[in-house]
């Protein structure tokens, strides 16, 4: 784990240093202030130098100041757009899941009918259309033209609803088409049919016996959709004026904002890993056989 | 004695209806059990033993497949003409099933216990509790070791014998009257095998259920069965007593059936095994008699009428034309049957 960081941190490092160009050029400074800055932020040592003091200040968990934002504490700016996005994203995990698995659940039940098909088309359209051009399409209609929903920013639950959405819904329709083959496919199992031959009730054999059979692919599938998210949220919230990390993050990567490149990817690296562990512990919950081998290990 | 009989199929049509087209699994089939008993299904691989059985508690799955005649009785109720609501309230509690394989016939996720208390609880309306001690009660009936433990674990952390043996309590825990046991022992190891139809002979006597057993292990017929029905081609072959069928087997598919039961048994798989030729397609059923490519003594009749059941004693039914006494002559030309079938034309 920390070496798996240690590695995606010094990749991180030289990758950036190895992109033409460093924070301060595209400003209009004179050449001797711009090498003045370079020198205050240290910019003008040897690459590897730059190197060992970064890590040196990460271990004691200083990830050090934003180059072109007004001097702000990397860590700050984390602090700040972390948990706007973590809101962002839990709205648009929560549409994907709720919404995602209803539809699909439907479909599966209903498979071959007009409900079956509409959900599957809405699925379609989730999959491949990407989720900033689907944003633009909802500011555009939604926003604009019918006013419903405000077109940017960030100043209360109506703001959330269209980004989540927008954010969400590649998620929904990969877990509604999921969904839909799970439930098929365990209706079509054994131990359905036995359910039946002791004489439940279809109800009792959906709620009891295939439900939660039908999820388990799904929760497997979770980690990846959720890390899809995450990724998703840096153009979304850029395109929606959102003051995310995500934007910062993008931002940095135009300006050739060292510390905050890193500071964000590590960050992002360990939120990923952070989630993927919550996901095998959900797994863990619903499906018996992995909870016992766990346990005895 | 209409009383004697638990269960009585008439007359049984049922097809599906696939992209294909339409498969006429089961043709007319009729057969009945009594009280008590345990009649047997043979016949080979997709011939319509499950499809016939399953179909009496609407188990086959609708769409694609479709009961398209028949009645079926069971202890006086018409189970056909029966809303599904009702019955529920039969299939688990008044007739329980088992299927073929262990290894997949029980939920993965939920205890082996609640697997059983489930139908308790529907059926008999016992608390928690009290479905808990009943299914402990027939984990140990089965004998199952450590049912207190076992009630707590999931299917997975069973054997395949222990799985069936679940299946089996659970079958059994509302008392049916009848258990459909469809190849209860196919793909468990021999003495595993022994050991479930010991279990399920003992169980029987302990609680009187009559049994339909479905399989393709003739050794396994000949110690449980008193009646014995043989399928070909969605279609009742020949029907009996278990001394009719192999002391008197009559019909040519059934003499093929025995005759190809390898005399090395244990060590050989008793299986069905090879009649040369294959059972016609069901898509499009054939005129005349199903066995007749096959059938040695196939006749001209035989290809364009379908023989009807001929009795061949008490209870004992041959669905071939050699029955008919214009035919009594055929089998003389054949070795070995020249005096069984004298004797016949004889009687009848
Ligand atoms: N769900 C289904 N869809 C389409 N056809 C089916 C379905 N179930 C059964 N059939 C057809 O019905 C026929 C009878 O099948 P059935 O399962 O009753 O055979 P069986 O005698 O039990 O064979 P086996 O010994 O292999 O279990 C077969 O030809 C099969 O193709
Ligand atoms: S009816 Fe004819 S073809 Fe069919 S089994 Fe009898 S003799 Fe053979
Ligand atoms: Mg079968």
């Amino acid at each position: 784990m920390l070496a798996a960081l240690w590695i995606i941190v010094t990749a991180t490092f030289f990758l950036m240093h190895s992109i033409p160009g460093d924070p301060f050029l595209g400003d209009k400074v004179t050449e001797a202030i711009r090498q003045n800055m370079l020198r205050k932020y240290g910019l003008d040592k040897p690459l590897w130098e730059q190197y060992v003091i970064y890590l040196g200040n990460l271990l004691r968990g200083d990830f050090g100041t934003s180059l072109k934002m007004l001097h702000r504490s990397v860590n700050d700016m984390i602090r700040d757009g972390f948990p706007v996005s973590a809101l962002l994203g839990l709205e648009a995990l929560a549409y994907a899941v709720t919404i995602g698995l209803v539809l699909g659940t439907l479909a599966g039940f209903r498979h071959n009918t007009w409900l079956d098909y509409l959900a599957m088309f809405v699925a379609l359209i989730g999959i491949s259309v990407p989720g900033f051009i689907m944003g633009g399409l909802m500011q555009y209609v939604i926003g604009l033209k019918l006013g419903w929903l405000p077109i940017a920013r960030w100043e209360g639950f109506r703001y959330t609803i269209m980004p989540a959405a927008a954010l969400g819904l590649g998620t929904l329709a990969v877990m509604a088409r999921m969904m839909r083959t799970s439930v098929l496919e365990v209706t079509n199992q054994d131990y359905i049919k036995t359910a039946k031959a002791k004489g439940l009730s279809q109800r009792e054999i959906v709620f009891r016996h295939i439900l939660r059979n039908a999820i388990l692919p799904i929760v497997t599938i979770l980690g990846p959709l959720t890390a899809g998210i995450v990724t998703g949220s840096f153009v979304i919230e850029l395109i929606f004026g959102i003051p995310g990390l995500g934007k910062y993050y993008v931002q940095s990567i135009f300006n050739r904002d060292y510390t905050l490149i890193l500071g964000t990817t590590i960050f992002y690296a360990v939120l990923l890993v952070f989630l993927n562990f919550l996901v095998d512990v959900a797994y863990g919950i619903v499906d018996p056989r992995i909870r016992l081998m766990r346990s005895r290990e | 004695m209409a009383g004697e009989r638990l269960l009585d199929v008439k007359d049984l049509e049922v097809s599906f209806y696939t992209y294909a087209g339409k498969v006429h699994a089961v043709r007319g089939v009729s057969f009945h059990v009594n009280r008590g008993e345990t009649l047997a299904i043979v016949g080979e691989s997709g011939c319509g033993k499950t499809v016939s059985v399953q179909s009496t508690i609407k188990l086959i799955p609708m769409p694609p497949g479709k009961i398209e005649g028949g009645t079926v009785l069971f202890d006086g109720k018409d189970l056909t003409a029966m809303s599904d609501r009702d019955l529920q309230s039969v299939r688990g509690a008044e007739i329980g099933v088992i299927f073929q394989d262990p290894m997949t016939s029980l939920n993965p996720t939920m205890t082996v216990g609640r697997q059983i208390t489930e139908g308790l609880i529907k059926h008999q309306k016992l608390s928690a509790e009290k479905a808990r001690q009943r299914a402990i009660e027939m984990l140990s009936l089965v004998e199952m070791p450590n049912p207190r433990e076992r009630f707590r674990q999931y299917p997975h952390q069973f054997s395949g014998g222990m799985r069936q043996r679940v299946m089996i309590a659970i079958a059994l825990s509302c008392n049916p009257k009848l258990l459909i046991a469809d190849e209860p022992t196919t793909g468990l190891d021999v003495t595993i095998q022994a050991q479930i139809l010991d279990l399920m002979k003992s169980l029987q006597t302990r609680m009187n259920t009559s049994i339909i057993l479905i399989t393709h292990d003739l050794g396994v017929v000949s110690k449980l069965a008193d009646r014995i029905v043989v399928m070909y081609a969605g279609k009742v072959a020949e029907a009996g007593s278990s001394e009719d069928i192999f002391y008197d087997a009559q019909h040519p598919y059934t003499q093929a059936l025995l005759k190809s039961v390898p005399r090395l048994h244990e060590e050989a798989r008793r299986d069905l095994l090879a009649i040369p030729g294959t059972p016609p397609d069901l898509f499009v059923p054939p005129k005349g008699c199903a066995f007749a490519p096959r059938c040695g003594y196939a006749m001209r009749v035989c290809l364009d009428h379908q023989p009807g059941a001929f009795p061949a004693g008490d209870n004992h039914a041959v669905a071939c034309w050699l029955m008919d006494p214009r035919a009594a002559h055929v089998r003389d030309g054949h070795a070995g049957r020249a005096e069984a079938a004298g004797a016949r034309g004889g009687a009848s």
